[in-house]
């Protein structure tokens, strides 16, 4: 990295990969979570680096609602091509064979189905006893609360009033069956870290991240990217060219654009340094009800 | 939703000038700490006000807090600050902090993260995870309240963590009219507290946290106070560590090989700094090589120092995995298998010597148990007491016993050297932490005895393979009766047995232990060692216990060698035992004259895998027995 020894990203290396190195020395079937976001791309390059020369010795799984930007999917697949990775694809297939959908079903139930237990259901089909996110304790209150090894029950249950007490560099990572621990190597980045680290390590990210001219709707004061035909559209309701970016990505129909002209990550870094409302101001599910984010890794969301 | 309301970058700001704000900003020294004190002295109100004047508190996140504030969510009606921080559910409700939450925020100067933890006792676990990794700490004091048990709970937690630097934030200064006298009062009193703990910096601040004063701002209330502001001394308190200054470790966290070509240690460097050719020695084995390189992904280094994550290749090939430490040759760090420590305990069920835990420091896994408690230590006034288990958040300092010889450094000079967990063997649950002090002997001069005359030469003389029978059962389920007459049909095959019971020899070895928990696993301890040294001897030995706890079974178990225990589960159930009352002694404890018996106040832990369950209610001792010598037969012991 081009930073002095004592630089704060180097610090925020380090350790996160003596965590990516905890869970492949100490479990004996770790995954790792890949979303494709920027957060995923900041955690798949770190542990490129902790297991270099080696490959990381753990597969990727990507959780696919269907409704991912087409982008992201390119991207993925693109990304797993060039690093010569292994990665798993789990659709929730009971979920898609119902026609869960987010405008159907409401974004509370549509999530639960395609995300929660989706995940649920390609945990305990590997029976991976460590998996690896990219969740950050800057983003909401309840993971700020989370431990970097968080234990989750047989039924994939947080209980966040009785954590395991984390010291120094310590981790417990003991289990029984059907037990495991959700790791989160990027407990401590901030939102302008990760910016700051993919520029300076020149991470590829997707590319709706970047400004561009996007055809969208605004509904509730949130801009929805319309990235195929199957966005119902409200009577006279027409798409209108704008040039926009994302500032997190999930599926397209529950994640907001931001206006921004913002089409280099210098432009981006900027702009988040001078901006008002926090990252997950886009995202539709944080708010389906108070608490929601916390209730929903109760029920083993990331 | 409140309205986006994106501002641009200031103009003029180029990519250039971002280029140059981001490298200073990657440079930026960062400072990890934490706030406590005691429960509703302010802390997270203190940290909201933190993020709130440093303008780190976004649009969303405010109108979230009003919208809490219109449900009748806030306490005040005004917009509580506590709630930035308080992020569960339950914590908002009752306007407490269970667990520690981490936030983020910089100034021009720093870089910080910050640990707020919890004021409520019952949460200390929690106030010693935050603390854990931080460099310093603002400890509270309510203004009215001052110095608090809490408040020295805490201090002395700071202490036993090592935390050389604190500032006293006197808080609430608002609600006693920014009494200078009050202040001096409680700084003084803290002084007579802290003045035998061995920090190094005790800076008292006056603030007001709801109201800002003395926070980002000088106060205007507080003319007569002439030192910094809160975030001034954030900003310059000086904690740099010599990590880089001291001799070379770095534990072995995990061995690299992806190919027969490529063969390196990967760890994080704890202390010092490394070059290519630089001796090192390979702790606990003691053997000596040389660096060879130092990978990384982004090309090989010349130098690597402390608190690098790297990877090592070696110029020999010795066997070196997870757990052994490579240390400068000349600086060596310690090893042993008996050290004192200070134990924080963390768990709802107490603490007993004797009881076997895991172990972790660092890369090391290693089982131990606590040999002697010499004292628990008094949080509010510093004592030393007297004692024999260390409940929930107790302090005591403990020599530990552990299985295999442990690398270290004392925790004064290293954290991760010299920090440890302790895991709860059945529940997993992290129990304990401890801060090693130092080696009680050095394990490197004691080697044991090797013997010419051994286990397998004995055993052969008498043409058996040596094995504890371990009986485990109520009372009265008959497994004195079943050992007994084993042993006779054994000596009339001419095997050489030793019968050691429960009540005999508590009249004897044990007499002097009770049957409080913490006598009970001590008893459980000496009977297995003295059980593993007839199996040494060459005998089948049979042992006739209650022992009710799953955890010292399991002790006992992991004395011996495997294929050498067998866990016999006599199995009768308690209205059978009770009914029989051979003793008299059901009639008794019902009568409550026996206090703790088995199976009526004190749980009986069934095993979960016995190699051997015998049904003691339905078939008789002789049938039982037959059972027994034709399981022996088949599993080769006679």
């Amino acid at each position: 990295m081009k930073t002095t020894a004592s630089s704060y990203l180097r610090q925020l290396e380090a350790e996160s990969i003596h965590i990516l190195r905890e869970v492949v020395a100490e479990f004996t079937n770790p995954v790792m979570l890949y979303s494709i976001g920027k957060d995923s791309a900041v955690m798949l390059h770190l542990a490129m680096k902790a297991f270099h020369p080696a490959k990381p010795p753990f597969p990727l799984l990507h959780v696919d609602t269907t409704w991912k930007f087409r982008e992201m999917i390119t991207f993925r697949d693109e990304t797993v091509k060039r690093l010569g990775l292994d990665l798993m694809v789990h659709v929730n297939e009971e979920g898609v064979r119902e026609k869960i959908s987010p405008f159907t079903h409401g974004s509370a139930l549509y999530t639960d189905v395609m995300k929660t237990q989706a995940l649920k259901q390609a945990l305990d089909a590997h029976g991976f006893d460590a998996a690896f996110g990219g969740a950050r304790r800057d983003e909401e209150g309840s993971r700020a609360k989370e431990r970097v090894f968080s234990f989750r029950s047989e039924a994939h249950g947080w209980d966040p009033k009785n954590q395991r007490p984390e010291l120094w560099h310590n981790y417990n990572t003991r289990v029984r069956k059907g037990e495991s621990i959700r790791v989160f190597p990027l407990s401590n980045w901030t939102e302008l870290d990760i910016w700051s680290y993919i520029h300076l390590e020149e991470i590829p990210i997707v590319p709706l991240y970047f400004a561009a001219t996007r055809p969208v709707v605004e509904r509730d004061g949130v801009l929805i990217m319309v990235d195929d035909e199957r966005l119902p559209l409200d009577k006279g309701e027409k798409p209108e060219m704008r040039q926009v970016r994302f500032r997190t990505l999930g599926c397209y129909p529950l994640t907001g654009a931001i206006d921004s002209e913002a089409n280099s990550l210098p432009g981006i870094i900027g702009e988040l340094m001078a901006t008002r409302l926090s990252e997950r101001q886009g995202r539709v599910i944080d708010r389906d009800q108070a608490g929601s984010m916390e209730r929903k890794k109760q029920e083993g969301y990331f | 939703m409140p309205k986006l309301t994106l501002v641009q970058p200031e103009s003029g700001l180029d990519s250039e000038a971002l280029e140059a704000m981001l490298a200073e900003e990657a440079n930026k020294d960062l400072l990890r700490f934490l706030t406590c004190g005691s429960v509703d002295d302010g802390k997270s109100t203190l940290i909201g006000r933190l993020l709130y004047d440093s303008q780190l508190v976004y649009d969303d996140q405010i109108a979230a807090l009003e919208s809490d504030v219109k449900k009748g969510k806030g306490a005040s009606g005004e917009v509580d600050l506590a709630m930035l921080v308080d992020g569960l559910q339950a914590e908002r409700e009752q306007g407490i902090t269970i667990d520690v939450a981490y936030r983020y925020f910089a100034s021009p100067k720093r870089k910080f993260i910050v640990a707020d933890t919890p004021g409520h006792e019952q949460y200390t676990r929690n106030m010693a995870t935050g603390a854990s990794n931080c460099d310093f700490a603002i400890l509270l004091v309510d203004a009215r309240k001052g110095v608090l048990t809490q408040t020295r709970r805490h201090c002395c937690i700071l202490n036993l963590l090592g935390i050389k630097k604190i500032a006293l934030a006197v808080n609430k200064m608002d609600l006693v009219n920014f009494s200078s006298d009050r202040f001096d009062e409680i700084v003084s009193d803290f002084e007579k507290f802290t003045k035998t703990l061995s920090f190094e910096e005790i800076v008292a601040i006056p603030v007001a946290a709801a109201t800002g004063d003395n926070i980002l701002n000088p106060s205007s209330h507080m003319r007569w106070y002439h030192g910094p502001t809160l975030m001034v001394h954030l900003e310059t308190v000086d904690v740099a560590s010599d990590r880089t200054l001291r001799p070379f470790r770095m534990p072995v966290q995990w061995v690299n090989r992806p190919d027969s070509d490529f063969r390196g240690f990967a760890g994080t460097i704890s202390g010092g700094e490394l070059r290519p050719g630089d001796e090192v020695i390979v702790l606990p084995a003691g053997k000596r090589t040389t660096i060879n390189r130092i990978v990384t992904y982004d090309g090989e280094l010349d130098v690597a120092c402390a608190g690098d994550a790297v990877t090592l290749t070696l110029a020999d090939e010795i066997d070196i995995s997870r757990g052994d430490v490579l240390a400068a040759p000349d600086a060596e760090a310690e090893v042993s298998d008996q050290i004192a420590a200070n134990v924080i305990w963390m768990d709802q069920n107490p603490m007993l010597p004797g009881r076997d835990y895991i172990l972790k420091l660092g890369n090391q896994t290693a089982t131990a148990s606590i040999s002697t408690l010499k004292y628990k230590l008094n949080v509010d006034n510093l004592e030393h007491q007297a004692g024999t288990t260390l409940e929930l958040n107790e302090v005591g300092y403990c020599n530990l016993s552990i299985s295999r010889a442990l690398v270290f450094d004392p925790y004064a000079r290293d954290r991760d050297m010299g920090g440890f967990i302790l895991i709860d063997r059945l529940t997993n649950a992290t129990v304990g932490a401890g801060m090693i002090e130092f080696g009680l002997r050095r394990a490197t001069n004691i080697h044991w005895q090797a013997l010419d005359i051994d286990k397998s030469v004995r055993a052969q003389m008498k043409a058996q393979k040596p094995c504890a029978l371990w009986f485990t059962g109520l009372s009265g389920s008959g497994k004195s009766t079943v050992a007994s007459l084993l042993e006779k049909q054994l000596h009339a095959r001419g095997q050489h047995t030793y019968l050691l019971d429960g009540d005999n020899v508590r009249h004897g070895l044990n007499k002097d232990l009770g049957f409080t928990d913490a006598d009970r696993v001590e008893n459980i301890r000496r009977v297995a060692e003295t059980a593993k040294l007839f199996v040494d001897a060459g005998l089948i030995v049979m042992v006739s216990f209650i022992s009710p706890f799953r955890s010292e079974r399991r002790m006992a178990r992991d004395l011996f060698q495997e294929n050498e225990f067998l866990e016999v589960f006599v199995d009768a159930p308690l209205e059978v035992c009770e009914q029989r009352d051979p003793k008299g002694l059901y009639k008794k404890a019902r009568a409550g004259e026996i206090k703790n018996f088995t199976g009526i106040d004190s749980a009986y832990e069934q095993p979960e895998r016995a190699d051997l369950r015998l049904e003691a209610g339905k078939r008789t001792p002789d049938e039982l027995v037959s059972e027994l010598i034709s399981s022996l037969e088949k599993r080769g012991f006679i």
